[in-house]
C-alpha cells in the first residue's frame, strides 16, 4: 500500500473503531491517538519528502501510486505529493489533533461527531494527496457533505438556515467544477483524469475560456470569494467551535489549492487573460471583509468576515502568477489556517463559560482568564501581521510578490488590497480592548476559570506551530517555493 | 418447427416454473402450510437469480422475435434482484390481516409482470415487445389496486389502468404506422426500412409515448404521484424500480436499434424531455408533504437523469445506465423499506412525522440518510458514481449544457433530501414514531442494500463487469 493512502486509512479505521466504542472515555481515546498517529505520519512524510528533494529527486510529484479504477472512463485512483500538499497535510493533521482537543466535551451524541469530523477529515487528506481529477473530486464532496450534520446538529444559533446554505452553495460550486473537470478531460484529449497528464497536453483556448471561470468559480466558492462567499460567516459562526476551526482553517484551503492546482496550472493561457476579472472579485473579498469585521459585534462573525479578508488574499496572491506571489499565498494558507483555528478555538472556549460572544456584554476578562486572553492576543497579533509571527511572513511575501509585478493594474490592486492590514488592525484591536481589557462588564463573569488542560492542549499547540511558522519560515518556504517553480513555469510559457 | 429451440429461453421458462409453483402451492397448501409461502417464493427466486444470472452467447428464437444477448442477463438479475428485496420488504405487510388471505395473488401477479418485463426487453419483434409490456402493465394495475377496501388504492388502480391502456393505445397506434410504412415488424429489417420520413417521425414519436409513461417522464408523470400514494408501499416501491428500469433499457434499445436513422430526431425530443422531467419533478417535489408523493417526484426527476445516459446512445451510456439502475434500485427500495416499516408500524407518511426519527429509530434513520445521500449523488455512496458516470456519458457525446442544467438540479435535489435528513436528524418533535424492531425479512432487505450503496461505487468489479458486455446489442 501507498504511503500516502495510510492518511485516508488512519481516519477510516477511527471510524471502526468509534462505531464500537461505548463510551465517552473510549471515543476521546481513539480520537486522541487516530490524530496523534496523523501528526507522526505528517513528520515522518515531512522529513521522507525533505530527505527526497535533498538526495536530487526533481520529479514534480513524490511518492506516487497510481491504480486503474474505473477503466472505461480513465479513470484512477491515482496519489502524489509536492512540497504544497504536504505543507497541506501538516496544517490538516495540526488543525485535526487541536480540533479532537477542542471538541473534548461535545455534547450530545459525542460517536456520531467524531464519525462526521473524521469523514470530513478523510474528504481533506484524500483530496491534498490525489493528483487525479476524479478522486480530487470526489474527496472533495466528501469533505463537503458532513458540514451540514455536524453544523445542523451541534451548532448554535440559526443553524439549520446556515447548514443548509453552506451546503448547496459548496455543492453549487461543485456542480460547476464538475462541469470543469469532464471539460478539462475531454478537450485535452488526455488519456487519464491524472492532472500531470493533462498538463502535458493543452487544452484548446476558447475551451478554456469556459473550463477556467468554471472551474475557478467552483473552487472559489469555498475559498470565499467574493460574491460566492455568503455561506461562509453564516456557517462559522453557528458551526460548533472544532468544525469552525477545521472549516475555516482547512477546508476553505481545499478552494485555493484547488484554484491553484486545476485551474491556473492547467489553462494558464485563460489565467492570464482573465485574471484581471478574479483580481478584482478577490480584491474586493480582501477589502470587504475587513471592513465587514469592523462593524460586527459577534466574535464569531467578525472572525469569520476576516477569513472572508485572508482567503481573499490567497486567491489575490495566486491570480498574480508569479513565484514569490505564489510561495506567500501558500504561506498565507498556513498561516491563517493556524491562526484562524487558534481563534476559533478560543472562541468557542469563551462562549462555553460566558454563553455569550457579543462582545458588547464582555469585558476586563483578563484579570479573569489569563491564559485564554494572552493567547486571543497572540492570535490577534498574528492576524494583523506582527512581525516573528506567521501573519507577517506570509502576508509580507504576497505583498512584496505582487508589487513586483509591472503593471499598474497589478500595482494599485496590491496597494488596495494592502489597506486592508490596517483595517485589520482596527477590528483585531477593537475586539482586544474591548472584551480582555477594561472594566469587567458583567458581575458573573468573575467566578469564570481559565482553561482546562485539553484546552490548553489545543491552544499551546497552535501557538508553537504560529511562532514556528514565524520565527523560522524558511525551510517551509523553500519547500513550497520549489515545488511552486514548475507551477510558474507552465503559467509563463 | 423446431421446438427444441424454446428450450434456450430458460430464463423465461425457469420464472414460469417459479411462477406455477406458487400458483399451485397457494391453491392446495392448508392454513399450516400457507405459512411457509413467503420463504418458499423468495427461495424460489432466489434460485432462479442464481441459475440465470451467467451471460451466455448471444442468440435468437423464432426468428429474431425474441432476441437474446449478454447485457439482458445483466439487466435481468438486477430485476429479479430487485424483486426479492421487495418480497422481502412486503413480508410484514403482507402478514397483516386484510392482506394475508390474499398473499398468495401479490407474488403471482408481481412475477407474473417481471416476466412480461422479460419478454418485453428480449423483443425483436414489436408484436412480442406490445405483448410483454401489456403483461407488465395488466396485473400492474391490480397490484396498485390491491388493498382495494382502501379508496385511495382502488382510485389509484383506476387511475394506473386507464393512463396505461390510453399510453399502450397510443403506443399502438405508432407501430401500425410503423408496420403501414415499412411492411414489417422485425427490429432487424427496421433500422434499414425507417429513413426518418414524416409518417415514420410520427410514428416514433407515437411508439416512444407507452414507454415514456412507463417512465413517468414529464409530461407523462401525472399518474405517478397519485399512484405512488395511493398503491400499497412494497406495489410502489415495485413500480418506481423494476418498472421503471425494465423500460429505460427497452427504451434505450429501440432507439439504437431500430430507430438508428432518426438519432438526431429522438435526441432532440430527449433533449427538451430531460430538461423538463429534472427540472419540473425536482420544483414539484419541494413542496411535497406526503413522503410517498415526494418520493414519485424524486422517481420522476432520477428518470431524467436515466434518459441522460439514453440521450448518449453510445455503448458507455449503455453501461452507465445499466450501473445507474443498479444502483438507483438499492437506493430505492432502502427509503421505501424504510417508508414501509414505518408505515406497517403506525400508518404515518408525512415527512413532518419522521421529525425526531434518529432519537427513536437510529438504524432506520441511518439507513434512510445514506439511501438519500446516494441517490442525492454524495460521494463516497455508490450514487455518486453511477451520477458521474450518466454524466461523463452525455458529455462525451458533447451535451455541454444538458450536462450542466442537470447539475444545477442536483443542487436542488440535494435541498428535498436533506429536508427529509433534517426532520430525521435536526428537529425535535414532541411525539417522535416509536421505537419498534422490524421483522427480520426487513431487516435483511435493509441490511442488503445499505452494504450496495457502501460497496457498489468503492468497488469497481461491478461497473467493470457491466461494461465488459459494453453494447450487448449488436
Amino acid at each position: 500500500m501507498n504511503f500516502l493512502s495510510i492518511f485516508v486509512l488512519i481516519p477510516f479505521l477511527m471510524m471502526i473503531g468509534l462505531f464500537f466504542a461505548k463510551n465517552r472515555n473510549q471515543i476521546n481515546a481513539i480520537a486522541a491517538t487516530g490524530s496523534v498517529v496523523l501528526l507522526i505520519l505528517t513528520a515522518i512524510l515531512t522529513f521522507m519528502y525533505l530527505d527526497a528533494r535533498a538526495a536530487g529527486d526533481t520529479a514534480l510529484m513524490l511518492f506516487r501510486a497510481d491504480t486503474v479504477w474505473y477503466a472505461p472512463f480513465n479513470i484512477h485512483y491515482a496519489v502524489g505529493v509536492d512540497g504544497v500538499s504536504v505543507a497541506m497535510i501538516i496544517l490538516t493533521s495540526i488543525i485535526v489533533f487541536t480540533g479532537v482537543f477542542a471538541s473534548w466535551r461535545i455534547d450530545p451524541l459525542p460517536k456520531e461527531y467524531f464519525l462526521w469530523f473524521f469523514l470530513l477529515t478523510i474528504g481533506v487528506y484524500g483530496f491534498f494527496i490525489s493528483i487525479d481529477l476524479f478522486t480530487m473530486f470526489m474527496y472533495y464532496e466528501i469533505a463537503l457533505i458532513p458540514m451540514y450534520l455536524l453544523i445542523g446538529i451541534w451548532g448554535t444559533g440559526k443553524k439549520e438556515y446556515a447548514a443548509m446554505k453552506l451546503t448547496l452553495m459548496l455543492m453549487g460550486g461543485s456542480a460547476f467544477l464538475l462541469v470543469g473537470i469532464l471539460g478539462i478531460y475531454f478537450f485535452s484529449g488526455a488519456e487519464s483524469l491524472n492532472i500531470l497528464d493533462i498538463a502535458q497536453k493543452s487544452i484548446p483556448v476558447w475551451a478554456q475560456y469556459y473550463l477556467f471561470p468554471l472551474t475557478f468559480i467552483g473552487f472559489g466558492v469555498l475559498g470565499a470569494l467574493f460574491p460566492f462567499h455568503t455561506w461562509s460567516p453564516d456557517g462559522h459562526a453557528s458551526a460548533p467551535t472544532a468544525v469552525s476551526m477545521l472549516h475555516a482553517g482547512v477546508l476553505m484551503k481545499l478552494g485555493g489549492y484547488g484554484a491553484f492546482r486545476v485551474a491556473m496550472y492547467l489553462m494558464p493561457e485563460a489565467a492570464h487573460e482573465m485574471a484581471w476579472i478574479f483580481l478584482i472579485l478577490t480584491g474586493i473579498s480582501v477589502v470587504y471583509g475587513a471592513f465587514s469585521a469592523v462593524v460586527q459585534t459577534d466574535l464569531k462573525y467578525i472572525n469569520a468576515y476576516s477569513s472572508v479578508s485572508h482567503c481573499g488574499l490567497v486567491l489575490f496572491a495566486i491570480l498574480m502568477m508569479n513565484e514569490t506571489a505564489m510561495t506567500g499565498a501558500i504561506m498565507q494558507m498556513l498561516s491563517h489556517g493556524l491562526m484562524t483555528a487558534l481563534f476559533f478555538a478560543l472562541i468557542g472556549m469563551i462562549y462555553g463559560r460566558t454563553h455569550t460572544r457579543d462582545i458588547r456584554l464582555m469585558g476586563g476578562l483578563m484579570k479573569i482568564m489569563p491564559f485564554l486572553g494572552v493567547s486571543y492576543v497572540i492570535a490577534g497579533m498574528a492576524s494583523l501581521g506582527l512581525p516573528g509571527l506567521s501573519g507577517f511572513v506570509a502576508e509580507m511575501t504576497i505583498f512584496v510578490g505582487s508589487f513586483q509585478d509591472a503593471s499598474m493594474f497589478n500595482r494599485v490592486l496590491t496597494i488596495v488590497a494592502a489597506s486592508s492590514i490596517v483595517t485589520t488592525a482596527v477590528y483585531i484591536l477593537r475586539v482586544v480592548g474591548k472584551i480582555w481589557f477594561g472594566k469587567v462588564v458583567d458581575a458573573h463573569h468573575e467566578e469564570l476559570t481559565d482553561a482546562t488542560w485539553w484546552e490548553r492542549v489545543a491552544v499551546i499547540t497552535l501557538i508553537v506551530s504560529i511562532v514556528a511558522l514565524g520565527s523560522l519560515p524558511f525551510w517551509i518556504s523553500n519547500m513550497i517555493h520549489d515545488s511552486l517553480l514548475p507551477v510558474v513555469a507552465n503559467l509563463m510559457k | 418447427m423446431n421446438y427444441s429451440a424454446f428450450l434456450q429461453l430458460h430464463d423465461e421458462l425457469s420464472l414460469l416454473a417459479v411462477i406455477v409453483i406458487l400458483l399451485i402451492y397457494d391453491i392446495f397448501a392448508g392454513e399450516k402450510a400457507m405459512r411457509h409461502f413467503q420463504p418458499l417464493a423468495v427461495l424460489l427466486l432466489t434460485a432462479h437469480t442464481a441459475l440465470t444470472c451467467w451471460p451466455r452467447a448471444p442468440f435468437e428464437v423464432a426468428g429474431g422475435m425474441y432476441q437474446y444477448v449478454p447485457m439482458l442477463s445483466y439487466v435481468k438479475l438486477i430485476l429479479n434482484l430487485g424483486t426479492i428485496i421487495v418480497f422481502l420488504q412486503a413480508n410484514e405487510w403482507l402478514q397483516s390481516a386484510e392482506s394475508n388471505i390474499r398473499k398468495g395473488e401479490f407474488y403471482f401477479l408481481t412475477l407474473c409482470t417481471l416476466l412480461g418485463m422479460y419478454f418485453m426487453m428480449s423483443a425483436g419483434h414489436f408484436l412480442i415487445f406490445f405483448i410483454g409490456i401489456e403483461t407488465a402493465s395488466i396485473p400492474m394495475a391490480t397490484l396498485v389496486a390491491f388493498n382495494k377496501y382502501n379508496r385511495e388504492s382502488a382510485e389509484a388502480g383506476a387511475k394506473y389502468i386507464l393512463s396505461a391502456v390510453f399510453a399502450s393505445g397510443i403506443s399502438l397506434f405508432g407501430m401500425s404506422l410503423i408496420y403501414g410504412t415499412t411492411g414489417t415488424l422485425y427490429f432487424s429489417d427496421l433500422s434499414i426500412l425507417l429513413t426518418g420520413g414524416s409518417l415514420q417521425l410520427m410514428a416514433m414519436v407515437f411508439f416512444i409515448v407507452g414507454l415514456l409513461f412507463k417512465i413517468s417522464v414529464v409530461p407523462f408523470h401525472f399518474w405517478t404521484p397519485d399512484v405512488y400514494q395511493g398503491a400499497p408501499t412494497s406495489v410502489t416501491s415495485y413500480l418506481s424500480v423494476i418498472s421503471k428500469g425494465s423500460a429505460v433499457y427497452i427504451l434505450f434499445v429501440v432507439f439504437v436499434k431500430v430507430f438508428v436513422n432518426m438519432v438526431a430526431e429522438w435526441q432532440s425530443i430527449l433533449y427538451v424531455l430531460i430538461i423538463l422531467s429534472i427540472t419540473i419533478a425536482n420544483l414539484f417535489a419541494l413542496r411535497q408533504h406526503n413522503i410517498k408523493r415526494f418520493l414519485a417526484f424524486s422517481s420522476v426527476s432520477q428518470a431524467g437523469y436515466l434518459l441522460l445516459a439514453v440521450i448518449s446512445g453510445s455503448a458507455i451510456g449503455m453501461s452507465a445506465m445499466v450501473y445507474y439502475v443498479l444502483v438507483y434500485m438499492f437506493s430505492n427500495l432502502a427509503i421505501f423499506g424504510v417508508v414501509q416499516a414505518i408505515e406497517t408500524r403506525s400508518a404515518k407518511l408525512n415527512i413532518s412525522d419522521y421529525n425526531g426519527l434518529y432519537q427513536t429509530n437510529p438504524k432506520l434513520s441511518v439507513v434512510m440518510m445514506l439511501a438519500l445521500f446516494s441517490l442525492a449523488g454524495i460521494p463516497p455512496f455508490a450514487g455518486f458514481f453511477s451520477k458521474f458516470f450518466i454524466f461523463t456519458a452525455a458529455f462525451e457525446q458533447g451535451y455541454y449544457v444538458l450536462v450542466f442544467i442537470a447539475l444545477v438540479n442536483t443542487i436542488i435535489s440535494l435541498y428535498y433530501y436533506l429536508i427529509v435528513v433534517k426532520a430525521m436528524f435536526l428537529t425535535k418533535s414532541e411525539e417522535p414514531i416509536a421505537a419498534f424492531q422490524s421483522n427480520s425479512a426487513m431487516k435483511i432487505s435493509l441490511v442488503i442494500c445499505t452494504v450496495a450503496i457502501l460497496v457498489l461505487g468503492l468497488m469497481n468489479v461491478f461497473f467493470t463487469n457491466i461494461s465488459a458486455f459494453g453494447f450487448g446489442l449488436m
